[in-house]
């Protein structure tokens, strides 16, 4: 790779901890532990921030989505006194699928910042934007409102997603009956959080399946979907207890829907429920980093370690030691899930993993006219007959500054087991959404508002769960399959009080000018 | 700011606001010296300013500042052609007001200074809409910005429309805002009236806003605001143009003129008789609506040969404004005209701008009403109630009419009905749709949810569907079921304790309009008076309405030709309307809940009562008459008076105690009154009626001794 021929030296060689990787987990936890007066020190093989979490230009992504990556082998000497464990990398990406619908090619595809993790938002209101305002990193981000979420079908059609009051006053396609319902159920959820007993929803429900709940408070069978797939965000058709890997309960669901509430309106210049960061996600992972820096961490790009080393007699963790041979220790590790120790072979085989069916696509005009920036939900059952998970999609514009002016950049995702089935959906809702060859041929109205698509990339990257591996060592995770950070959240927090079970994760800085609590967004 | 809960004040807070206080009061001190003095420095400006910057609510502060601003204004020279400087005094006061608001954007004062200010026209109003979109963004809901942006709409003569799409989008982020539903509904008036195209067509308009408001009523029917607007529309898909729709006499009855009773006995219609001292009989008009300005000049009334000129309406009401439904003259012959035929007298009251209803709607068709008055050669013994005969309500008193008689009673009822029927047909077609399609929908949202206000709105739609059947003979093919009605409000009394009044009241409307609707019904309560052992005595035509249970009177159009009232053992609390039935001699309403004199004001409209039965009420018995202020009297003002308190004064002591009594008695003539079973009714009231009353001759069955 480009970058680790050169490596400087650094000073000093002893740390508390070593962070390999600026992803999402790696960057908050040495934002974190250097906070708690740790001495930490960040290193990225890669030259440029992020990693799994990273916003890269068209080339950018291809090169690294491509590339099966292989730490250079280290040419330096066997250190004497320790073993050296060299550290065996893997791509977590596979299947990578590149389409060009026009002969020209794009033009200044530099201009991009594709999101690796895609499509991901935050809500208003959630732990991520409560973090980010904690930790004050939101001196160094801008956001934007997501204006709006749709739910299609394999036609293409979007339709409004009622998830306010006002939202559903102004729906046209729900019956009176329906916007009576729904606003009944969120009155419900609304009425659970408030202090009167009377109004909580009871035990039982709350351990009942929330689709079980949908059924018991009547709300129609296109409610439902509303609310489970755009909404509440679930991944699994909730409806066939067989193909649910993972049914969600009513507690969870009605936390997520008030957080979502709350989340409308929380700042004053957000008009919905979500945000996205202007720039892309790596925004996110750069801010924890210079705030790592602030906190006195030191940061280096394009410095792969290359090896562990263990002490030989007790084979207890050490240190690591750099492409360059420099040999550094700490007493704690934490790797990307994409490095590995030989002798910690992961326990789980490679099928039984799961995985989520990326997709990036380029238009040069929006799916909607009045919208840029929004959300479409495929719900389970909504593409074809045997489609078990919901498919996301998230288009956003130049406003965004993630493209060129005119250009509109989509993310699609969609969990799956096997690769094909992965690209099955990604490739119905992009026939559902835009023109492409096999897009089919509805009625000539309809074909008329699609975009036709410039470019899109398909790729299928494992989810790799964080595995514990020893006291010393911890591996990060990769990007979840979930729409928002809150689950990555939880995870980064439980590893750092593995690490350090006396500091505090969250606390906020007093020797840095707070502000008044939200997060910098353009008007 | 709505739905945001005040905290207690910190510590912090308290000694902040004590700090603030002080500086304030210095500041006040200082504002006011310089105001007494009239010391309008830049100094004192700046003093002044930021005092109200910092107390907004400062009036004194305000108006200094105007003072200040004129003065200024007049120092100019050139007498204000400069501008330039004129502007700049303005922007600065501008300014001043900003901040203000800035401080406190619900200040009255301060609103009120901005608009002095633009009022003087040098300034452009371009940033107005920035400010108001600012204070809107910072609560949508309140109302000095809305007032304020009609003022400034107004100013800068922004178009209707435009600022009805505004409303709109004010009302989709959040539909739980009186004043854009209000603001709304001006505007609509106001491109209806103007006829603007798209607005032209009222039936599409309201059409569209019903659809528009019903999304927030499904949506949330525990919000009231779209409730509100939902009652604003109904009132608008049932205002017409107020008509004349009854009359005494009757339209094409034959009266006839006598001194006393006609020997013959009762004629079926259009015989009616009408006993009168000379060639002399009233002449009532009932409007669908309260109307004003009739006038000799507005209605004619003429016979073959003759025009009665400088005839005096009266309206029956004691409303201030001078609106009335029911408006009376007296037509009297001159001797020239030989009435021993029937001479044939025709009314028209002209289709005038002038009269007006109290929405604003003109009378603008022409109605006309004719009849025919003759005197029977054979004028009968001369009988009127007097002190020698004692009317008597029991039972066998009351003959209801034979069958024979009915058919023409029911043809009277029904032509003295709507003199002129509404004839705009078409038109009610699509009222009639709208309210149908409304208690549709209606019904289907209580299905899925209780919900009171959706039931007072069903009730309500209900009763306008009935009304809607009665007036123009439409019938989309749903009978009106009034027992449905009766069975909301029920339940509305015991969901809503604390409006059971209400509730009753509109009950009792629904209860005698199902006695009216059904004509074989009312026939049954109506016949005539006739004592079997005098049978000398005079046979009034009576209604009967006791017993009903009903605490409010109305319809009084089709009763127009009552002589005697038997409304006892009612709920009434009031007799209001009862002032239209001119004819009325005997009334009973015994056994009510009238709490006070003052609740009888009506009669004194009533010039031939002369029997009154008032006994078992609840005069007295409330020490506190919390019903008073909704009565015509002079503590309200709505009626005058001359207090002639000598009157009042009794040889042996005072009797101002008994000034209601008074007020109510001393302009009637009654010959019999029943007052006992009444707290108040003690032996200084009788003494005192009977003093002031020469022609009472009964008091509570007794003969009066003087």
């Amino acid at each position: 790779m480009e970058g680790t021929d050169y490596c400087p030296l650094v000073e000093p060689s002893n740390f508390d901890l070593i962070v390999v990787s600026t992803g999402f987990q790696e960057s908050i936890i040495a934002s974190a532990a250097s906070a708690a007066g740790k001495a930490v020190l960040q290193l990225d093989p890669n030259n440029f921030y992020g990693h799994h979490f990273a916003s890269l230009t068209l080339d950018g992504l291809v090169s690294f989505l491509q590339s099966d990556f292989q730490l250079p082998l280290c040419s330096s000497q066997e250190s004497s006194d320790y073993a050296s464990l060299p550290l065996v990398a893997r791509s977590l990406y596979s299947e990578l699928e590149i389409k060009s619908y026009s002969s020209q090619p794009i033009e200044s595809s530099g201009k991009f910042n594709f999101d690796l993790c895609g499509p991901r938002v935050f809500l208003c209101s959630d732990a991520m934007i409560d973090f980010i305002i904690k930790s004050s990193v939101n001196n160094y981000m801008e956001f934007k409102s997501v204006e709006a979420s749709f739910v299609s079908d394999v036609t293409g059609k979007l339709v409004t997603v009622p998830d306010s009051r006002s939202a559903i006053f102004k729906d046209r396609t729900l019956s009176l009956i329906e916007k009576n319902q729904l606003m009944k159920f969120f009155k419900l959820v609304h009425g659970h959080f408030q202090e009167s007993e009377e109004t909580k929803i009871s035990k039982e429900d709350l351990e009942s399946p929330f689709m079980e709940f949908l059924s018991k408070m009547g709300l129609s069978q296109k409610l439902k979907s509303f609310v489970l797939y755009a909404i509440v965000h679930a991944n699994y058709d909730q409806e066939s207890a067989e193909v649910c890997r993972d049914i969600v309960y009513t507690e969870s669901a009605i936390d997520h829907l008030a957080l979502y509430h709350s989340s409308v309106g929380r700042f004053s210049n957000a008009n919905s429920a979500l945000l996205y960061p202007m720039y892309g996600h790596v925004e996110l992972p750069q801010a924890f980093c210079r705030r790592a820096a602030v906190k006195g961490s030191i940061c280096g790009l394009g410095m792969p370690a290359v090896s562990v080393l263990m002490d030989k007699e007790t084979n207890a963790y050490k240190g690591i030691k750099l492409f360059s041979g420099q040999e550094i220790f700490s007493s704690k590790l934490i790797l990307p899930p994409s490095l590995s120790i030989p002798t910690e072979h992961s326990t789980c085989t490679e099928d039984a993993k799961e995985r989520v069916a990326r997709g990036i696509c380029v238009a040069e005009a929006s799916m909607r006219p009045d919208a840029d920036n929004f959300l479409v939900f495929f719900p389970p059952r909504s593409l074809y007959p045997e489609q078990i998970t919901a498919v996301r999609m998230l288009q956003l514009s130049s406003n965004m500054a993630v493209c060129p002016s005119g250009m509109y950049i989509s993310y699609l995702s969609a969990v799956c087991d096997k690769a094909e089935e992965g690209k099955k959906l990604l490739n119905a809702a992009m026939d559902a959404l835009f023109l492409t060859d096999n897009s089919r041929n509805f009625d000539s109205k309809d074909v008329a508002n699609k975009p036709h698509l410039l470019w899109s990339a398909l790729y299928i990257q494992e989810l790799q769960k964080a595995y514990a591996s020893s006291d010393f060592i911890r591996h990060t995770m990769m990007p979840d399959e979930h729409l928002d950070y809150s689950k990555l959240l939880d995870a980064t927090e439980k590893l750092f009080r593995d690490l350090y079970p006396n500091e505090e994760f969250i606390s906020t800085p007093d020797d840095e000018p707070t502000d008044d609590g939200s997060p910098d967004m353009d008007p | 700011m709505h739905g945001i809960s005040r905290k207690p004040p910190t510590d912090e807070d308290q000694a902040a606001s004590s700090l603030k206080a002080a500086k304030l009061r210095d500041l006040h001190a200082q504002m006011l010296n310089f105001h007494r003095n009239k010391i309008y420095t830049k100094e004192a400006m700046e003093i002044s300013a930021s005092m109200l910057e910092l107390n907004p609510e400062h009036y004194t502060g305000w108006n200094y500042r105007k003072l200040a601003v004129q003065f200024h204004l007049n120092q100019l020279p050139g007498n204000g052609d400069d501008s330039q400087s004129i502007q700049s005094i303005l922007t600065q006061e501008l300014r001043v007001v900003e901040n203000a608001l800035r401080r406190n954007h619900k200040s009255y004062g301060a609103w009120h200074h901005r608009k002095w200010v633009l009022s003087k026209g040098y300034l452009s109003t371009d940033r107005e809409l920035r400010l108001l979109d600012m204070f809107c963004k910072l609560d949508s809901r309140n109302f000095h910005m809305w007032n304020y942006r009609r003022f400034i709409a107004s100013l800068r003569k922004m178009p209707d429309e435009e600022e009805l799409k505004y409303t709109t989008g004010i009302i989709e982020d959040n539909f739980s805002n009186y004043s854009a539903w209000h603001y709304r509904s001006v505007l609509l008036c106001k491109l209806m009236e103007k006829k603007v195209s798209g607005y032209d067509a009222e039936e599409i308009v309201l059409k569209d806003e019903y659809e528009f408001v019903r999304s927030a009523l499904f949506t949330d029917p525990d919000d009231q605001s779209g409730w509100f607007y939902h009652l604003w529309l109904l009132e608008k898909t049932l205002q017409y143009e107020p008509a004349l729709i009854s009359s005494w006499p009757p339209q094409g009855s034959n009266l006839h003129l006598s001194h006393g009773a006609c020997s013959t006995g009762p004629q079926p219609f259009p015989e009616v008789h009408f006993q009168s001292k000379g060639r002399m009989f009233p002449l009532i008009l009932y409007f669908s609506e309260p109307v004003n300005c009739l006038s000799s000049s507005t209605v004619t009334a003429e016979c073959e040969c003759h025009t009665f000129t400088n005839l005096i309406w009266r309206a029956l009401s004691a409303s201030p404004q001078h609106f009335s439904q029911a408006w009376m003259t007296y037509i009297e012959f001159p001797d020239n005209i030989d009435l021993s035929k029937a001479c044939s007298v025709s009314v028209t009251v002209a289709g005038a701008p002038e009269i007006t209803s109290l929405s604003g709607k003109p009378l603008s068709k022409c109605c006309h009403l004719s009849f025919s008055v003759r005197t029977p050669s054979d004028s009968s013994v001369h009988s009127e109630v007097d002190g020698h005969h004692k009317i008597s309500w029991s039972e066998e008193n009351f003959m209801v009419h034979s069958e024979v008689f009915q058919s023409s009673f029911l043809h009277m009822l029904r032509s003295s009905i709507g003199v002129e029927k509404v004839d705009n047909k078409d038109t009610s077609d699509w009222r009639m749709d709208i309210i149908s399609n409304e208690v549709a929908y209606c019904q289907e949202l209580l299905l899925a949810m209780d919900c009171k206000i959706g039931k007072l709105t069903l009730v309500r739609l209900l009763m306008a569907r009935s009304m809607l059947v009665s007036n123009g003979n439409m019938d989309d093919g749903t009978e009106v079921r009034y027992e449905d009605i009766v069975k909301l409000y029920d339940g509305l009394k015991k969901m809503d304790p604390v409006h059971v009044c209400y509730y009753e009241d509109q009950c009792s409307l629904a209860l005698l309009k199902q006695v009216i609707s059904d004509v074989e019904s009312l026939a049954k309560h109506c016949g005539q008076y006739r004592e079997p052992s005098s049978p000398a005595s005079k046979p009034y035509s009576f209604l009967r309405l006791n017993g009903l249970l009903i605490s409010r009177i109305g319809f009084m159009e089709n009763f127009l030709w009552v002589q005697m009232l038997d409304l006892s053992h009612n709920k009434l609390r009031d007799i209001e309307g009862l002032e239209a039935l001119q004819l009325l001699v005997c009334l009973k309403l015994s056994h009510n809940r009238i709490r006070s004199f003052t609740s009888l004001e009506p009669l004194k409209l009533l010039s031939s009562l002369k029997v009154l039965d008032i006994s078992h009420n609840e005069i007295g018995a409330h020490s506190i008459d919390t019903r008073r202020h909704l009565c015509a009297s002079p503590l309200t003002h709505s009626v005058e008076n001359e207090w002639r308190l000598d009157e009042l004064v009794d040889e042996d002591g005072t009797q101002k105690e008994n000034w209601d009594a008074y007020l109510l008695f001393k302009d009637l003539k009654l010959v019999q009154l029943d007052i006992a079973g009444n707290p108040v009714a003690n032996y200084r009231l009788r003494s005192f009626i009977v003093k002031l009353m020469p022609s009472l001759h009964w008091l509570d069955a007794e003969i009066t001794i003087r």
